[in-house]
């Protein structure tokens, strides 16, 4: 059977892609932030994954104002990285896992979780990015991937409650699944940053860190945190920490802290990353 | 009449909401057309008749031409949509948000690596007005 054996929590910042599409990694700047995800780089080659589901936005690539997809599921077998408007990022295509996306589509959507699915998109920097800070730049992807979009850009965004709710689902879709699968988890964005309007730059280093505990001892609170005491506390964008609570709870209730980092700031955000361990 | 939120209060910070993706909707497809180069050239070619072919307000024409940041976000644009227009203009997403504080990249970019802006005094619309 298929299993989650872990899961991951990362900034998905831009410019930490092109820091290193163009090889700026030993930058004084970026040193720091690259030298936080080793001990995961170093976990997941051991570790090595057969699936990754990555919870992440989209950032007006893949969909625009036509059509917004609150969950979307892609299906397909291979996502190519997008063009942003200075085109693609120099990374592999990413290679999905349709077995595995149409069952947890089946499942979820029957448990009542009405997601749409998706048989063709490019994937932006909210995905490649933290695959690039965790697999650094291999020739293709060493795992399979299943990207799933929230939106986050227009309000309101699902509930974080909704979003811990449908990990939930997902975790059992995909214990269920018959293939024997080893899967890690991501959730992608935050932490604190506004980058926005004349309060642009806001981070509040006090509410990341109790976020950061929360995720680890007790998402079930943390996830009835309503949308405007994140945009607030820690600026509208951190929103997207509901993408976190969304892989939460694909992992079971107890897990382990494999490893912490947290940095303030790359570009306008504060990075917060997590590895944590499903406790058998 | 606009309806309350919770979240109107919230000092410095535009919501992209129901409200302002109807307003802005042609204002951000326009952003998402840069995207294509070969709208980037026909963009910068002249930016008037490439403007022609989005039917915007003519305050929102005007803020665009104008890079008036702050008010293309008051008449609808969405930030991650705008960031297309910035990166049109070579700009990155650190430098418009600096512009949009009201301040140079340089002090901005120097208040990032000083842990940000702090939440003290910025949490709401109050704290703005008694300072």
């Amino acid at each position: 059977m298929a299993r989650v054996i872990g899961g991951i929590t990362s900034s998905h910042v831009p410019a930490m892609g092109v820091a290193l599409d163009t090889g700026r990694t030993d930058d004084p700047y970026w040193a720091p932030i690259f030298a936080g995800y080793e001990p995961t780089r170093r976990w997941l080659g051991r570790e090595a994954p057969d699936v990754a589901v990555i919870v992440y936005n989209d950032h007006a690539c893949a969909f625009s104002l036509d059509v917004i997809p609150t969950f979307a599921i892609g299906c397909a077998d291979e996502f190519p990285p997008a063009d942003e408007g200075w085109g693609p990022r120099p990374v592999p295509v990413v290679q999905g896992n349709p077995d595995l996306a149409w069952h947890i589509a089946e499942s979820a959507i029957l448990d009542e979780f009405d997601l749409t699915i998706v048989n063709r998109m490019p994937v932006d920097h909210g995905l490649t990015v933290p695959l690039s800070l965790v697999y650094g730049q291999p020739a293709a992807w060493p795992c399979r991937v299943i990207p799933l979009a929230v939106n986050v850009l227009q309000y309101p965004p699902p509930t974080g409650h909704r979003c811990f709710a449908l990990g939930r689902a997902i975790g059992r879709a995909i214990a269920s699944f018959e293939e024997d699968l080893r899967v890690v988890v991501f959730g992608t964005g935050g932490m604190s940053h506004q980058i926005h309007g004349q309060r642009a730059g806001l981070i509040n280093s006090a509410f990341d860190r109790r976020f950061l505990d929360g995720m680890v001892a007790d998402p079930v609170t943390l996830a009835r945190m309503p949308h405007v005491e994140y945009m607030r506390e820690a600026g509208a964008e951190s929103v997207e920490l509901i993408m976190w609570l969304l892989m939460r709870g694909m992992l079971p209730d107890k897990v382990e802290e494999l490893h912490r980092f947290y940095h303030v700031a790359a570009s306008n955000t504060a990075v917060g990353h997590l590895l944590l361990r499903a406790a058998s | 009449m606009a309806a309350h939120h919770d979240y109107d209060d919230i000092p410095g910070t535009v919501v992209f909401d129901a409200k302002r993706c109807r307003e802005g909707y042609h204002l951000n497809m326009f952003c998402m057309s840069l995207m294509k180069a070969e709208n980037r050239a026909a963009f910068k070619a002249d930016e008037g008749a490439y403007l022609d072919r989005f039917p915007m307000t003519a305050e929102q024409r005007a803020a665009v031409l104008g890079r008036d940041w702050n008010r293309i976000l008051d008449l609808g644009g969405n930030i991650f949509f705008i960031i297309k227009l910035a990166f049109c203009d070579g700009m990155s997403v650190q430098k418009v948000a600096a512009l949009m504080t009201g301040s140079t990249p340089e002090a901005y970019a120097a208040m990032m690596q000083r842990g940000g802006r702090s939440i003290e005094g910025n949490r709401s619309r109050k704290d703005w007005s008694d300072g």
